[in-house]
């Protein structure tokens, strides 16, 4: 494929360095040839050859060069094509765009941090679904291939490739230059592009162990993503607050399901499990952006993960700041999931009862009135003020509404544990703090 | 989100439909173009068409664990015809599938307006319980 000396063998290392460099080898092919989709497709390709090729014959001694040829090559190959086609098609002359071909990297094909973030803000764009912008950032920022993205999601390949490929004739539909929006518009955008990274640590994280073995990690991928993102702005709060979120409740991850898989609230976790490096790294990240000033919606839900993290038992948990905290985020990013939590922290400080009575604010909301998670959270509470019996209705009816099925075991074990007697009740195990 | 569009439209013993072969032809273009689309968006997981209720079983575990078959159904009841499994980001767009599906052309080509049973996979990540 290349004449460059073969050098280095292939290790768990060359993956990362292939998934690192994908971006950045896409950012220069884009610059060069204005246009996203082609370079994404020449450059996944570029990275199944490597992925086929380096494990058997050695990572070259220029990876970087490696790939920047062989996607140029595609591309080229792609154009021409083209060209002929258009020829076959019109018969009309056109003067064929001749691409030589770099003997070595030009100065002009190094890499640029700009273009990285140009193509995050690309594959976040607002004419694009969450699903589309999701798989289209893993695939071009994240440097997976389209198979490893399909099994994540458990699609077929076909249809990962369909959903990637409409999203790039989306982006090009919108008709979008490549290059860096405006700092108005990027400020305006970032919220969109932090929120398809918190969707896909989300998946990561709330996915059961098994599935995890099986699939690729994606919030690994997330905290990896989001890693890069901090690089490129790090002065920007937010994204700072997001990876500080991801660490801090990442590190629960070992204890919030058990051998089974079932899942262990955070009260019954066992906090030993949980990964202090993590933690560490996550208050450092949240005490460094917290100092700059405006706190955004990321900032507090990690501020509200890194207090339960710092209680070595869930009874030590500072339940007053965290219901503080929830006070500052209804205001900041106020949501009915928000006042959901809100409600807990309540009951949690000011007794069962004034938790409840916020939850019937969110009885005729239609966002949540339908939703499971309003009936377990009032039947936690119920639990709490010793109301079994409505306890056990309403853990039944969210176990009945669910989508999940580890929290549809969860929550009807709940209700056969209140039903049989067994396990004590509400207060013996999560006794609010004043 | 992953759906299930369940098309429950056959009745035991009535057999293949005996439509006019235009119709037929419509009927099956159809199909094969909403599933076409459906895979152009990037949202079809599956699909699957059943054979005839006539190639049923209904099974049971014996004593023994073995199974014991049981052969034909009851005419009144209704069967599944055929399902698809999409990933889509709302129950809404789920909905405007189905619709579509619904729609399908019948005898004479108008819409046949089946009945499809829409019904959420149990495939969501579990969040922190408390």
């Amino acid at each position: 494929m290349t004449s460059a000396a073969m050098t280095r063998p292939w290790d768990t290392d060359s993956e990362h360095l292939l998934r690192e460099l994908a971006p950045r080898v896409l950012g220069v092919i884009a610059r060069r040839y204005r246009d996203f989709a082609s370079a994404e497709d020449a450059v996944q390709e570029a990275l199944l050859a490597a992925f086929m090729q380096w494990p058997q014959e050695g990572v070259p001694d220029n990876p970087f060069g490696w790939l920047i040829q062989v996607a140029l090559r595609r591309i080229t190959d792609q154009a021409r094509s083209e060209i002929a086609r258009r020829r076959r098609e019109t018969t009309v002359a056109m003067e064929v765009e001749t691409v030589a071909l770099p003997a070595d990297i030009e100065p002009d094909m190094s890499m640029d941090p700009n273009d990285t973030l140009i193509l995050l803000f690309m594959c976040c764009h607002p004419a694009l679904t969450s699903s589309s912008a999701i798989a289209l950032t893993l695939r071009a920022l994240g440097g997976l291939t389209t198979a490893e993205i399909a099994n994540a999601f458990l699609v077929p390949e076909a249809t990962m490739a369909q959903r990637i490929s409409r999203a790039k004739q989306s982006i090009k539909a919108s008709g979008v230059p490549f290059g860096l929006p405006s700092p108005a518009e990027r400020a305006q955008r970032l919220p969109a592009v932090l929120h398809v990274l918190y969707l896909i640590f989300n998946e990561g994280y709330a996915s059961s162990v098994g599935m995890r073995l099986q699939r690729l990690d994606l919030a690994r991928e997330a905290i990896r993503l989001a890693r890069g993102v901090k690089a490129l702005l790090p002065e920007d709060a937010e994204v700072a607050g997001l990876l500080a979120l991801m660490l801090l409740t990442d590190a629960r991850r070992a204890a919030r399901t058990g051998p089974d898989e079932g899942l262990i609230p955070l009260n019954k976790q066992d906090r030993t499990l949980w990964d202090r490096l993590e933690i560490a790294e996550g208050i450092e990240l949240l005490t460094a952006a917290l100092s700059k000033g405006a706190v955004g919606l990321y900032q507090l839900q990690a501020s509200i993960a890194a207090v339960h993290d710092e209680a070595a038992r869930a009874e030590d948990t500072d339940w007053p700041q965290i219901l503080a905290l929830y006070e500052l985020l209804r205001r900041v990013a106020p949501s009915p999931m928000v006042t959901l939590n809100h409600a807990i922290a309540t009951a949690m400080v000011d007794g069962p009862s004034r938790g409840l009575e916020l939850l019937q604010s969110l009885d005729s909301d239609v966002r949540l009135a339908e939703h499971y998670r309003l009936d377990a959270v009032r039947a936690h509470l119920l639990e709490m003020t010793g109301d079994h019996e409505s306890a056990v209705r309403h853990y039944r009816s969210a176990a009945s509404r669910t989508t999940s099925i580890p929290e549809q075991d969860y929550l009807m074990a709940q209700a056969a544990r209140l039903e049989e007697g067994l396990g004590g009740t509400g207060e013996e195990t999560i006794a609010p703090r004043s | 989100m992953k759906y299930i569009l369940m098309m429950n439209t056959m009745r035991a013993r009535q057999g293949v439909p005996n439509w006019r072969q235009a119709d037929l032809q419509a009927h099956i273009a159809f199909m094969k173009n909403l599933n076409r689309g459906l895979h152009e968006s990037g949202e079809l997981v599956s699909a699957e068409g059943l054979t005839f209720p006539e190639q049923a079983k209904l099974v049971r575990a014996g004593k023994d664990g073995a199974p014991i078959t049981d052969g034909v159904f009851p005419e009144s009841k209704e069967f599944l015809a055929g399902f698809w499994i999409v990933d889509v980001d709302t129950a809404e767009r789920a909905y405007a599938i189905a619709a579509e599906v619904s729609a399908a052309p019948g005898p004479g080509g108008a819409a046949l307006s089946m009945p499809i049973e829409v019904r959420p996979i149990m495939n969501a990540p579990s969040q922190e319980m408390f």
